[in-house]
């Protein structure tokens, strides 16, 4: 098999397909390739594809078509336990009839290492993640957020290079699956690890990852930094599941200087990006995010086209105000305004003009 | 909190110990379940420990030769009462004199008065054959016997002056007796009332309870055997497959056990289907059929088919929530899949191989009717000989003494198993 083409390479799925059943593709020509030490997200609805690609590199599952690259190395052929790779189940996967440190000094024992350098080693994991008081009770004996940093110990006791998490924080609570995002990412970079993180939590994905992979239908929609990703989709399935997203729909009139003249559905005319639009006649959803948009004129661009639109509902939140209005026949635009002593606060059934600067505005496939 | 306030007992808002609060509010719901189960309780007394109390006390006492009662009438009327105050008078050894022979003289009168003789004599038969056409002998010649009465007797069966039937009445003359037991374990009492060992021929309640023990091992390691691959494969396949396969596990329930047995009786006779094919494809010779039926490969075959639903259940109970992620982290932290069966898997199925060995243990330590109908002669098992002293001859002393023992032996297994295992760590579905 030919050897890796990107020299820096550490994780490359190359042409990667997938199917269970010989009728559909669960993974569709995947292609990726990951740096050593990047933590990496796939973020993605349920159902995309994203434990099957987790399965297939931990070689629980194998690819119907394509290659998996380790370090340069195709792994097809690797059986599981000798990948090297540590792993988070999402369920944790503790052993329950073996002690918090017989869990930990398993990957240890399989590999013969002495029992002085494990006793050392599973001290240091156990202190690692804060929990070398709990080594001798039994994992059923512990919290959910206690038996998730276990399971990342277990992961990581072994020092392998390259760590695959399925969800691991899914189970837990808010606060605390904020805590235990930023203990993982902070352990991740300390120690240099390669990581997969999978999650359909787009909060935490955005938040922990180099880089996330937005899957959906078996594909690598898009694969960003998480600020490219929020701020520039690529297509309206990412702009729709990344963060709060305005959409209105039309048609292309003209593409003139890299700005997109487009005719909504009810008549009017706005300027947009084009992003996944080339030629006039073509139908496009244009997306808006919420925080983007003005409805104070002398903050709008001169010659700027505006919408009329009225406001349906205003919500206190705090920190923002969450502003819905009904624009071009859609009632669920949104608009989101920062608490400030001179913001306006908008009264339902006030009608007003809204605008925004184009490169704000994505025309995006229909 | 501080080691002086841990120290105190904890008090309600009112003051109240907190541990008598709590006992108070939970002995009414505690009142209200022992009524739920009222019904449950007595079920159980009734149908379970009242017949295995009264078989205990059957193991221990019997009244054949103290107490006639009218199977119409249900009188009980006290028999042999005059030998029974000679044997009291006289201590153990004594040899029997007049007083002796005149008090069996009358004791038989009264046999045949209340026409008795055959049960009396059968009780005394159950230790010493041979003693029950004496009393019956007796009895009828009661009327003509004449001081002095031991020539009379001996006159009539010069057997009478045998020590040990003296030393069997003696016994059988209090009821209570631990000579069942002994029955039970090959020991007699000899003439002078000291344990032990009976004749070697008639040496076969030891004998039976080892081959029981050994059979029921070799049975239930075979189910373990044959069941675990069957429970696991049954636990991982899709559920479409695997409920076809649990229902394939299941029929020898729903089949009767005679039809199946039968079944084992076609196949595995020497002039039964396997030994015709096995001859027709020249695998063996005419003349050397194979012996699988009617010995104890027979009562083991159809035992283990038999009992194995018994094993797969809780095998299959405990595995089907083992998440296959287990296994899959074990291999993923460097396990080859054979560290991974053996140090991850099987320990978690430990609780259904106890409650699958338990359960098929202790069937077969009692099952009857397979070996019965399969097992020939050196194919049954200590319950065959239990059924035959309660149907054929009629000891129901003996049968008692003997479920009594075989009950015994299965509590000790029972507690061994708990000292051992654990009996928390049991599950059965
Ligand atoms: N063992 C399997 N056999 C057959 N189909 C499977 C199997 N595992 C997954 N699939 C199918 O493959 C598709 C992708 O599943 P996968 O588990 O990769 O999704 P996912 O992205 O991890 O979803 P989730 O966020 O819900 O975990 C789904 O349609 C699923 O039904
Ligand atoms: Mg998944």
């Amino acid at each position: 098999m030919a050897a890796s083409q990107n020299e820096d390479a550490f994780v490359e799925f190359e042409r990667v397909q997938k199917s269970y059943d010989g009728e559909t593709l669960v993974v569709k020509d995947l292609n990726l390739t990951m740096p050593k030490g990047e933590f990496l997200t796939m973020l993605g609805p349920s159902g995309s594809g994203k434990t099957t690609c987790l399965m297939m590199l931990a070689g629980f599952e194998t690819a119907t078509h394509g290659d998996i690259r380790l370090n340069g190395r195709p792994i097809n052929n690797i059986p599981p336990h000798k990948r090297g790779i540590g792993m988070v189940f999402q369920n944790y996967a503790l052993f329950p009839h073996m002690t918090i440190e017989e869990n930990l000094s398993f990957p240890l024992e399989v590999r013969n290492i002495g029992k002085s350098d494990r006793e050392a080693k599973v001290k240091r994991a156990l202190d690692m993640v804060e929990m070398g008081a709990f080594g001798k009770r039994r994992p059923a004996q512990l919290s959910g957020g206690q038996q998730q940093r276990i399971a990342l110990a277990r992961a990581l006791v072994f020092e392998p290079e390259l760590v695959l998490m399925d969800e691991p924080l899914g189970a837990l609570d808010k606060q605390l699956r904020e805590k235990m995002q930023f203990e993982i990412t902070d352990l991740a970079h300390r120690l240099g690890i390669t990581t997969v993180y999978v999650t359909h939590d787009q909060t935490e994905a955005l938040t922990m990852s180099d880089r996330v992979a937005v899957f959906d239908d078996g594909r690598i929609q898009q694969l960003d930094a998480p600020d490219t990703l929020y701020e520039e989709p690529q297509n309206s399935f990412v702009a729709q599941f990344i963060g709060e997203n305005n959409t209105l729909e039309g048609t292309v009139k003209e593409i003139r200087d890299g700005i997109a003249l487009v005719q909504l559905d009810d008549g009017e005319l706005i300027d947009c990006l084009p992003v996944n639009v080339s030629k006039p006649g073509e139908r496009t959803r244009v997306s808006i995010r919420p925080e983007r948009v003005e409805f104070n004129k002398e903050r709008l661009q001169a010659g700027a086209h505006t919408l009329k639109a009225e406001v349906m509902e205003f919500i206190y939140m705090g920190d923002i105000f969450r502003t819905r209005l009904k624009v071009a026949g859609n009632d669920e635009f949104v608009v989101k305004t920062r608490n400030a002593p001179d913001q306006v606060r908008l009264k339902p059934g006030e009608q007003i003009e809204i605008g925004w600067l184009p490169q704000d505005c994505r025309a995006l496939d229909a | 909190m501080s080691d002086a306030a841990a120290n105190q007992p904890l008090k309600t808002a009112d003051g109240i110990p907190l541990k008598a609060s709590l006992a108070r509010a939970e002995s009414r719901a505690r009142r209200k379940a022992f009524l739920l189960v009222l019904p449950l309780l007595a079920f159980i007394l009734i149908t379970f420990i009242a017949p295995i109390g009264q078989m205990l006390h059957q193991s221990f006492y019997n009244e054949g030769f103290t107490v006639r009662e009218d199977v119409v009438s249900g009188k009980r009327t006290p028999i042999m009462v005059n030998l029974k105050q000679w044997f009291d008078e006289n201590p153990q050894g004594s040899e029997p004199d007049e007083a002796a022979y005149a008090a069996l003289a009358a004791d038989l009168l009264h046999l045949q008065e209340l026409r008795a003789a055959g049960s009396a004599g059968t009780r005394i038969n159950y230790e010493r054959s041979g003693s029950r056409s004496m009393f019956t002998k007796g009895a009828r010649n009661a009327k003509k016997l004449e001081p002095p009465y031991k020539e009379a007797i001996l006159d009539l069966d010069d057997e009478w002056s045998d020590p040990e039937l003296w030393q069997v009445m003696r016994d059988a003359s209090s009821g209570y007796t631990i000579n069942f037991y002994l029955a039970a374990l090959d020991r007699a009492k000899n003439a002078d009332g000291e344990i032990v060992m009976v004749d070697p021929e008639r040496q076969v309640y030891v004998k039976l309870f080892i081959r029981t023990l050994v059979l029921s091992l070799l049975i239930t390691f075979l189910t373990f055997i044959l069941g675990y691959p069957i429970a696991h494969l049954l636990a991982t396949l899709p559920l479409r497959y695997s409920n076809l396969l649990m229902i394939l596990v299941l029929l020898p329930f729903w089949t009767s056990l005679l039809v199946r047995t039968t079944s084992w009786m076609v196949l595995l006779q020497s002039q039964g289907v396997v030994n015709d094919a096995l001859v027709a494809s020249g695998l063996l010779g005419d003349e050397n059929r194979l012996q699988m039926m009617y010995n104890q490969a027979g009562t083991v075959i159809a035992m283990t088919h038999i009992l194995l639903p018994f094993m797969v259940l809780p095998l299959y109970s405990v595995m089907r929530p083992i998440n296959p992620s287990y296994v899959r982290a074990a291999r993923s932290l460097g396990a080859t899949s054979f560290t991974a069966f053996r140090r991850v898997y099987f320990p978690q199925t430990i609780p259904g191989i106890g409650a699958g060995a338990l359960l098929v243990f202790i069937l077969s330590v009692g099952y009857y009717i397979t070996p019965a109908l399969v097992g020939g002669a050196d194919g049954q098992l200590i319950s065959n000989l239990i059924a035959f002293h309660m149907q054929k001859s009629l000891n129901w002393s003996l049968a008692a003494a003997l479920a009594a023992l075989l009950l015994g032996g299965i509590l000790i297994l029972y507690w061994l198993y708990d000292r051992l295992v654990g009996i928390d760590n049991l599950k059965l579905g």
